[in-house]
């Protein structure tokens, strides 16, 4: 792969993707840097199935017949697109790619805390993918990605047990990487890395990580209640045996309300970097940004009420899950605001991924305002289950943490493969995103608003034209996705080689120490960090240096 | 009113609070949303690295003051919609004392199942009299559904086991969408209907004449209680002075509190009447055996409301245990 990489004309460079190259090698590596590209290649593939779901879901409600898929076929459509995209897509996508190959070099280590659990956590993932894969081919199901009872558990057919197992097993790989990554962090940071000067990347890892590592467990055993009322019928869920379904979706969101914040918190590190790399400018507001990815990680154990507005729940738990729903998007807004605050009197070079990350900006902002429309209970109350919810949760996890995904993929991505993609081609396809996104996705708030449920194989005429919008701007989008993946592809072959170890100008460790590609232990030995992140401010400074040799080297202890 | 594109009948007295509401969050959002959006573009390219012709002198990066100012304002804002939201939800599911015209609604896979007092049944679809302020409770025979009026702007999801009400004051007299959205299985899309308010009049001859297509006038669901009283055997217990089991007198119960065999006190409601005769052995009234068997499975759910009606008429009759 990245055989040209020749330093300084020496010899070829021992780099973490040249310096073995069997299938082996990949498959039982304790590399962080490795696991991160098996995770790249692994989600990627979901996200290609997912997509092809979501394309014959919008060819379906192009026309308001239900005329393409059965209804059956259509219900399956919808769940293995949002089981694909929320389990096996958006939860691992930052935190297992990126979170893996870069937060260790951020905060000056040689690899993570548990380098062996963090390879074990991709076999789990990827034998949970394979078995919701076999429920999927094996006929499918047709349960919502929400697995709602008694729906799931006593009337579903299909093999929603074996998907439930996969997707536990799933769960089980996130608690891994949560766990590792906190860890990590406590313990491995380099000398002289303080918590204040940790780049914000890792101060949201390290909010995400104690969601996955709290929440996720509630979530795993929920499901599998759900399979233990399905095969052996003990009363736990389903009113006829006994059981409460409205238990379920409190377990269920307990989790899943958090669990979206693992979808976003690692995005909004992501455009902390890209913001400030790009407008050569320390973040505005450290503090309180990094304070924000706390308080979300923190409240947002407590407001799940708010998927339930209208189940029945208790009045006076709807009041305090509403307002602590406010509550929770206040540190959004500070981020936000902080984020324009940096571009503010910096000097903005308008490359690729700080197109991604102005995209992100804007989209996630209408997704976190709508978000308001649906934490005022009495609006929540019409709009809840209509496609205004489909599109507010599009705009925050597709247009805001895919965007930061994509974001962080062209960031990083000359430091990863040592190559570098086309510009052009990557700021048409960040504007195409843009656009095809609001075109898909923006018609639904206003059908959300009329009334249209989600979930629905057929609708009224009258929604017609806004239904086709929508359709016709999925496939601007569905180019938008395409053109990364074959511009990336093609750049590691013909992409022009990058040996410069900060080819953007950044701040950070594994832009300064780091070589391009990297090292397979990252640094030579554990750097002294001497600087606080992001500091533009003082350009002659390095923010790490590397100790000089002590007199007998034997192995180095932290190797 | 469908002529307006983008925007839903404006049909019943919460829809109008509702609206405002949405369209307040609405100028909120365009305003702070325009800041966003605008703002960060407008920045980026006037601090675009080429521009040398700006001035970049006291560039700062914290300002307390601007950090509170930007966590105050949306906080003061967020909370006063928190506030007059929480109004209105109150407004369509707390509870009543009375004052309603009262139906039924049974959700079952894939079907909407409307039961008048008066008997009237209707199959997806309501008919309701504009200006009464109706209640309607709902509850759903299998999976959850959920009952969804867009034109009102209400909904309720209908849970298995579990009676749900909310409250809403048609007002303009047409047929509105009904829909199912609580994801239920196939042939969720097709659990559709409508919802036809007819003015007040109109309504009563309506109903006296037995809904739509009836060929006679149906029997109220109170009679239809007293008959399934008889036919399921619940009479050789209850309101039977020679029963072998001795068993409480149902009359005056309804509304009243029960006092149970482990000491609780419980009120004699629609949920604790459902379950009495589902699951008896749940709450044991104070001074009886556990005799009564379950008829959980045996009864459906519109039953289950006629036997309630019945129960509720034998409280205006008086007398009490
Ligand atoms: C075998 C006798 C028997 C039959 C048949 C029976 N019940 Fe009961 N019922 C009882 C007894 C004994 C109790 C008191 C113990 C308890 O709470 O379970 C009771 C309690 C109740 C209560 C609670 C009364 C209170 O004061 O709180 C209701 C309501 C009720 N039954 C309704 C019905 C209905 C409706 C039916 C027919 C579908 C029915 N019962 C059939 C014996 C019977
Ligand atoms: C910024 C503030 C936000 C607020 C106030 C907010 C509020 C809400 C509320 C109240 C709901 C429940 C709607 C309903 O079902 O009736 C909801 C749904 C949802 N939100 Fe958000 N949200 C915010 C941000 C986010 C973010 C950042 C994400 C993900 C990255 C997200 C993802 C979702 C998802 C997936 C659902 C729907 C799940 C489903 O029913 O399938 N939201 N949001
Ligand atoms: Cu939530
Ligand atoms: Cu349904």
């Amino acid at each position: 792969m990245a055989t040209q990489t020749i330093a300084h004309g020496e010899q070829q460079r021992v780099n973490y993707l040249n310096w073995k190259t069997t299938v082996a090698s990949w498959l039982f590596t304790y590399d962080h840097k490795r696991i991160g590209i098996l995770y790249l290649v692994s989600i990627t593939i979901f996200f290609l199935l997912g997509g092809i779901a979501a394309a014959l879901i919008r060819m379906e409600l192009a026309t308001p017949k239900g005329d393409l898929l059965t209804s059956d076929v259509y219900n399956k459509m919808f769940t293995i697109h949002g089981v694909l995209m929320i389990f096996f897509f958006l939860v691992p996508s930052i935190p297992a790619v990126f979170g893996n190959f870069v937060l260790p070099m951020m905060i000056g280590a040689r690899d993570v805390a548990f380098p062996r659990l963090n390879l074990l956590s991709w076999y789990f993932f990827m034998v949970g993918a394979l078995l919701a894969t076999i429920a999927l081919v094996k006929g499918g199901i047709d349960t919502g990605w929400t697995f709602y009872t008694p729906y799931s558990s006593s009337f579903a057919k299909g093999e929603v047990s074996l998907a439930i197992v996969g997707v536990f097993l799933a769960g089980f790989s996130s608690i891994f990487t949560g766990i590792n990554f906190l860890v990590t962090i406590h313990k491995m940071r380099a000398p002289g890395m303080t918590w204040f000067r940790l780049p914000l990347f890792v101060w949201a890892m390290y909010a995400t990580s104690l969601i996955q590592v709290l929440g996720t467990p509630v979530v795993a055993i929920t499901l599998l209640l759900v399979a233990v009322e399905r095969s052996l019928r003990i009363g736990i869920f389903d009113p006829n045996l006994g059981g409460d379904p409205i238990l379920y979706q409190h377990l269920f969101w307990f989790y899943s309300h958090p669990a979206v914040y693992i979808m976003i918190l690692p995005g909004m590190g992501v455009i902390s970097e890209v913001i400030s790399a790009f407008s050569k400018k320390r973040v505005f507001g450290y503090h309180f940004v990094a304070f924000a990815s706390l308080a979300i990680a923190i409240i947002g154990f407590l407001v799940w009420g708010h998927h339930m507005f209208s189940t029945g729940q208790s009045i006076y738990a709807s009041i305090l899950f509403s307002f602590l729903t406010f509550l929770v998007a206040i540190p959004s807004a500070i981020k936000t605001f902080n984020w324009m605050a940096t571009i503010w009197k910096g000097r903005v070079h308008w490359e690729a991924p700080m197109i991604y990350a102005l995209g992100f900006m804007g989209l996630f902002v209408i997704g976190g305002l709508t978000g308001l429309y649906l934490a005022a209970m009495a609006t929540n109350v019409h709009l809840t289950d209509t496609y205004f919810i489909v599109a507010h949760f599009h705009y925050v996890m597709v247009g805001g943490a895919i965007m930061a995904y994509l974001a962080a993929l062209h960031f990083w991505w000359p430091k990863m493969t040592g190559r570098m993609y086309p510009q052009s081609w990557a700021k048409l396809s960040a504007l195409l995103v843009f656009v095809g996104f609001n075109l898909t996705f923006f018609p639904q708030f206003i059908l959300g608003y009329m009334g249209m449920p989600r979930r629905y194989h057929s609708y009224p005429e009258e929604w017609a034209a806004l239904n086709l919008l929508s359709s016709a701007g999925a496939s601007v989008l569905g180019i938008g996705y395409l053109l990364p993946a074959i511009y990336l592809v093609w750049s590691l072959k013909y992409g022009r080689v990058v040996t410069e170890r900060n080819p953007w100008g950044a701040r950070g460790l594994e832009w300064e120490l780091v070589d391009t590609p990297p090292d397979p232990h990252n640094f030579e030995r554990t750097p002294i960090v001497t600087r606080p992140a992001y500091d533009y401010g003082h350009p002659e400074e390095p923010t790490g240096i590397i100790p000089k040799p002590r007199p007998v080297v034997v192995g180095g202890k932290d190797g | 009113m469908w002529n307006i594109p983008f925007v839903p009948p404006t049909a019943s007295q919460e829809a109008v609070g509702i609206s405002w509401l949405y369209w307040v969050i609405t100028a909120l959002s365009v305003f702070f949303g325009g800041i966003v959006l605008f703002g960060a573009i407008f920045l980026a390219v006037k601090y675009r690295a080429g521009n040398q012709n700006v001035d970049r002198s006291n560039a700062t990066d914290s300002d307390l003051r601007l950090e509170l100012s930007w966590t105050l304002i949306p906080l003061i804002l967020a909370i006063a919609i928190f506030g007059w939201a929480a109004k209105l939800y109150g407004d369509i599911y707390a509870p009543r004392e009375g004052g309603y015209y009262e139906v039924f609604v049974v959700g079952k896979q894939w079907m909407w199942h409307c039961q008048h007092p008066n008997g009237v049944r209707e199959n997806n679809e309501l008919t309701l009299p504009a200006g009464q302020l109706i209640k309607a409770t709902i509850i759903s025979q299998d999976v959850i559904h959920a009952f969804s009026i867009p034109a009102f702007r209400v909904k309720r999801d209908a849970v298995p086991g579990r009676y749900n009400a909310m409250y809403f004051t048609p007002t303009v007299p047409g047929e509105y969408h009904l829909f199912c959205t609580e994801y239920c299985g196939t042939k969720h899309s097709e659990m559709i209907g409508k919802v036809r308010v007819l003015p007040p009049d109109e309504f009563e001859k309506w109903l006296q004449s037995g809904g739509a297509g009836a060929a006679a006038a149906p029997m109220s669901l109170e009679e239809q209680g007293k008959q399934l009283f008889t036919k399921l055997a619940c009479n050789t217990c209850h309101m039977n002075p020679n029963s072998a089991v001795k068993a409480p007198d149902l009359n005056g119960l309804y509304g009243h509190e029960v006092k149970l065999a482990d000491g609780r006190t419980v009120k004699a409601d629609d949920a604790y009447i459902r379950e009495s005769i589902l699951n008896p052995g749940a709450k044991i009234v104070a001074g009886y055996q556990n005799q009564m068997p379950p008829y959980q499975g045996q009864i459906k759910e519109e039953e289950i409301i006629a036997l309630i009606a019945y129960i509720k008429s034998l409280a205006q009759a008086g007398g009490g245990n």
